[in-house]
């Protein structure tokens, strides 16, 4: 399975992402090239991953300006015809900003910049990079940003049409206000668009494919397993924290 | 023509930035401060000598970049010679 990596100037965990799938999950089937922003065409790629960091500096809002970038017209043509499309951190404020997915990431309620390790149930909408998860799952990783307290006009449709993938939660696995870091709407820290193939989170699951690493040990790495399942076509069931 | 352009969150998207400015001019005594909103303030300059033209224009950026209009509010005041 062949993942594109999209760069911006700005991005910083592209490299990471890119060895996740290129590296770490070679011996699985992966492989991944990075795309450059001003490139119109994404050639061929089973799957998309807008990786986090800081493009354009952040300026005027996160994700502003690079969901205008050349690329972004082909991420939607992809994402238009099914393919699978993964925002991560600055890469999920870049597919809201861009109208992939819905929402937005507005500052953080403490205003602080946050770089803690978090927890998220997985609920049991099917994306590509969470059916192999088992529903209710909760899986460690790490999260980083200054902007990601999720804000939806309609939380209540986003609700019922069951968009929401991640939720914060505590190590127990229960949604509450305390497992919150940042103050989004319903503990919400990833969303699917309506199709469910294009997925964004603000927690970072490439940090968390080696147990070396830390950062949750190697929850991060179900996204990715799930994604390869979804290409073979095959069921599977794929690893993350304890039930 | 120079256009001013304020972007606001909207009403009920909750704003910490003005929240602690709020609490800050508190502490400072100003007891009567009832609500802080933070916003940015754009200036642009256009090439264009039409008003109206010029405002739609404006607009239209605000639209498309300027504003993140699912969470925020502009308010182009003002449309004037530079």
């Amino acid at each position: 399975m062949k993942f594109g990596v999209i760069r911006f100037p700005g991005s910083n965990c592209d490299d990471d992402a890119l060895y996740v799938v290129d590296k770490a999950l070679a011996p699985e089937g992966a492989s991944g090239r990075i795309i450059w922003h001003k490139d119109t065409d994404l050639g061929a790629v089973d799957a998309v991953i807008v990786p986090g960091g800081f493009s354009y500096g952040d300026y005027l809002r996160a994700g502003a300006m690079a969901a205008h970038s050349p690329i972004m017209a082909a991420v939607k043509r992809f994402a238009e015809a099914g393919g699978p499309v993964l925002g991560i951190c600055n890469g999920f404020q870049i597919l809201c900003e861009s109208g992939l997915l819905e929402g937005a990431l507005a500052r953080n309620e403490s205003l602080q910049f946050i770089c803690a390790d978090v927890w998220c149930v997985v609920e049991g909408r099917r994306t590509p990079f969470t059916h192999a998860i088992p529903a209710g799952r909760h899986i460690r990783m790490s999260i980083a940003h200054a902007e990601g307290r999720y804000t939806h006009p309609e939380i209540d449709r986003l609700e019922r049409e069951g968009q929401v993938v991640f939720r914060y939660c505590t190590a127990d696995g229960e949604v509450s206000p305390e497992a919150n870091p940042n103050g989004s709407m319903d503990n919400i820290a990833g969303v699917c668009n309506a199709a469910g193939n294009v997925v964004g989170l603000m927690p970072h699951p490439e940090r968390a494919v080696e147990e070396l690493l830390g950062h949750g040990g190697e929850d991060g790495r179900s996204l990715f397993l799930s994604a390869l399942a979804w290409e073979r076509g095959t069921p599977a069931r794929v690893g993350g924290g304890a039930l | 023509m120079k256009a001013r352009v304020f972007v606001t969150l909207k009403s009920g998207v909750l704003d910490p930035q003005g929240q602690a400015v709020q609490k800050t001019l508190g502490r400072l005594g100003f007891a009567e401060v009832q609500d802080v909103r933070i916003g940015k303030y754009v200036v642009i300059e256009l090439d264009e000598s039409d008003p109206a033209r010029a405002r739609e224009r404006v607009n239209q950026m605000c639209e498309r970049l300027i504003a993140n209009t699912v969470i925020e509010d502009y308010h182009v005041e003002e449309v004037s010679p530079s």
